[in-house]
C-alpha cells in the first residue's frame, strides 16, 4: 500500500491586504474624529422627530443652560478673531493678540465683557473651573444682543441655531428670539436629538 | 592606484571574511497588526456619528405700525390655540372668542396629536364646502414663561406630525394666563 503522503503546507497567511485595511481604517476614524470640545456646561437637547442636519461649520449657536445661563458660539478661527477684536472695541477693551488668538480657539463661551479679559488670560487648565456667569440678555445691558450683530458682520453667511435644555424655562428663550426679532432675524433652528419613534397615526 | 578590486571575488583566493548572514526579510507584523486595530477600535468608539438634527422655525415677521390694516385676520372657526402650561400641563381651545372653553390634553399620542389631526380634517373639509383652497386651520402656540422648554419643541414637532401647515409661536396674554385652573 502506497502512502499517501500530504503536502506539508506553510500555515502563514499573507496578513498584508489585512492590515492595509486595517490602517486605512485607523487612517480615516483619525481624520473624522473631532473630539468634543470642553463645554461649560451640559445641555440635553429636547427631542423631536426632524430629520435636517446641524451643518458643521458656519453657524452662530446660542446655549441656553438649564440653570437659565446663556452662553455663546461661533463657528471659523479667523471670523471669531474679528468677533472678538470689534466686541472690544465696542466695549473699550484693548485686548492684545494674545488674548485674541485664545479667544479664536474657544469653544462656547458665557462670560460678560466685563470679565473677558480675566477669562481669556487664565491659565488653560483653570479656564474650565472658571465661574462663567452667563451672557447678560437683560434689555439694561444686552451683551448677546452685540455678540449676534457683530457675529453677523463678522460672517453673514453664518446661520443662528439655539441649542435649549430641554429642562429650561421657555421664557428665557422666549427672550433670545426677541433679541432675534429685534434684529429682523425670523429664521433660526432650534437643535434637537432624533426621537427614535414618531408613531404617526393616534389610536382611536 | 584608486581601482576597486572586483575580479580577486570568485577567484582561488579563499576568503575568510565575515559572511553576512542571510537574515529572512520578514518581519513579524503581529505586534503592529494588533496596534492597528486597537486604534481602530479606538477611534471607532469614539467617533459620534449622531448629530443632532435641527428644527428650523421661522417667526411671523413683526408687523410694523404702519401696516396693522393690512394685518392678515384669522377666521375665528379655523383658529385653535395651545397653550403650554408649567407642569407638563397642556391646554387648547378653539376659536378667538372672549370666554373660550379651555380644554386640557397632554403630550400622548392619543392627546394634542388626536386634537390637531381632527381638528385639521374637520377644518379642511369646511374649507372644501366653502369652495375654498384647503390649507387647513391655524395654530397659535403660546408658552408661559415657566414653562418647559422642551415642551414648546414637542408642540412644534407635533405640527409637523400632524401636517399642520400654519403656526406660529404668539406671546400668551395675561387674559389667556388667567383662564387657565390654578396649580394643584
Amino acid at each position: 500500500m502506497p502512502k499517501v503522503k500530504i503536502p506539508r503546507k506553510a500555515i502563514s497567511i499573507d496578513m498584508t491586504p489585512m492590515v492595509d485595511m486595517a490602517f486605512l481604517l485607523v487612517t480615516f476614524f483619525m481624520l473624522t474624529t473631532k473630539f468634543a470640545p470642553d463645554e461649560p456646561v451640559k445641555v440635553e437637547n429636547p427631542k423631536s422627530t426632524s430629520q435636517f442636519k446641524v451643518p458643521e461649520k458656519d453657524k452662530t449657536t446660542i446655549i441656553v443652560a438649564n440653570d437659565g445661563r446663556v452662553f455663546f458660539n461661533f463657528d471659523g478661527k479667523y471670523n471669531r478673531q474679528t468677533l472678538i477684536y470689534q466686541m472690544g472695541k465696542k466695549y473699550d477693551i484693548d485686548f492684545s493678540q494674545d488674548e485674541i488668538n485664545t479667544f479664536a480657539v474657544l469653544g462656547m463661551m458665557g462670560v460678560p465683557m466685563n470679565e473677558m479679559r480675566a477669562y481669556l488670560d487664565t491659565d488653560p487648565e483653570a479656564r474650565k473651573d472658571f465661574d462663567q456667569k452667563g451672557i447678560p440678555i437683560d434689555s439694561i445691558n444686552n451683551e448677546l444682543n452685540y455678540w449676534i450683530i457683530l457675529s453677523r458682520a463678522a460672517n453673514p453667511s453664518s446661520i443662528i441655531v439655539i441649542k435649549a435644555d430641554n429642562m429650561s424655562q421657555y421664557g428665557k428663550v422666549k427672550r433670545i428670539i426677541q433679541i432675534l426679532q429685534d434684529q429682523n432675524i425670523n429664521r433660526f433652528s432650534l437643535i434637537t436629538s432624533e426621537k427614535s419613534e414618531p408613531n404617526a397615526a393616534p389610536q382611536p | 592606484m584608486a581601482e576597486l578590486d572586483t575580479s580577486s571575488e570568485g577567484h582561488g583566493k579563499k576568503k575568510k571574511g565575515v559572511r553576512s548572514k542571510k537574515v529572512s526579510t520578514k518581519i513579524d507584523m503581529t505586534p503592529m497588526v494588533d496596534l492597528a486595530f486597537l486604534l481602530v477600535t479606538f477611534f471607532m468608539l469614539t467617533t459620534t456619528f449622531n448629530k443632532p438634527n435641527a428644527m428650523e422655525v421661522i417667526m411671523p415677521e413683526k408687523p410694523k405700525p404702519e401696516d396693522t390694516a393690512s394685518q392678515t385676520k384669522v377666521k375665528a372657526s379655523e383658529a385653535m390655540t395651545v397653550i403650554i402650561a408649567q407642569r407638563n400641563r397642556l391646554f387648547y381651545y378653539k376659536g378667538i372668542s372672549e370666554s373660550p372653553v379651555v380644554e386640557q390634553t397632554n403630550y400622548s399620542a392619543n392627546g394634542l396629536r388626536k386634537v390637531l389631526i381632527d381638528f385639521d380634517t374637520e377644518t379642511k373639509a369646511k374649507q372644501r364646502a366653502e369652495g375654498k383652497k384647503e390649507v387647513g386651520p391655524v395654530i397659535l402656540i403660546k408658552a408661559i414663561d415657566d414653562a418647559q422648554f422642551g415642551h414648546v419643541v414637542d408642540v412644534l414637532d407635533e405640527m409637523k406630525i400632524a401636517g399642520i401647515q400654519r403656526y406660529a409661536i404668539v406671546d400668551i396674554t395675561p387674559e389667556e394666563k388667567n383662564m387657565l385652573p390654578p396649580v394643584e
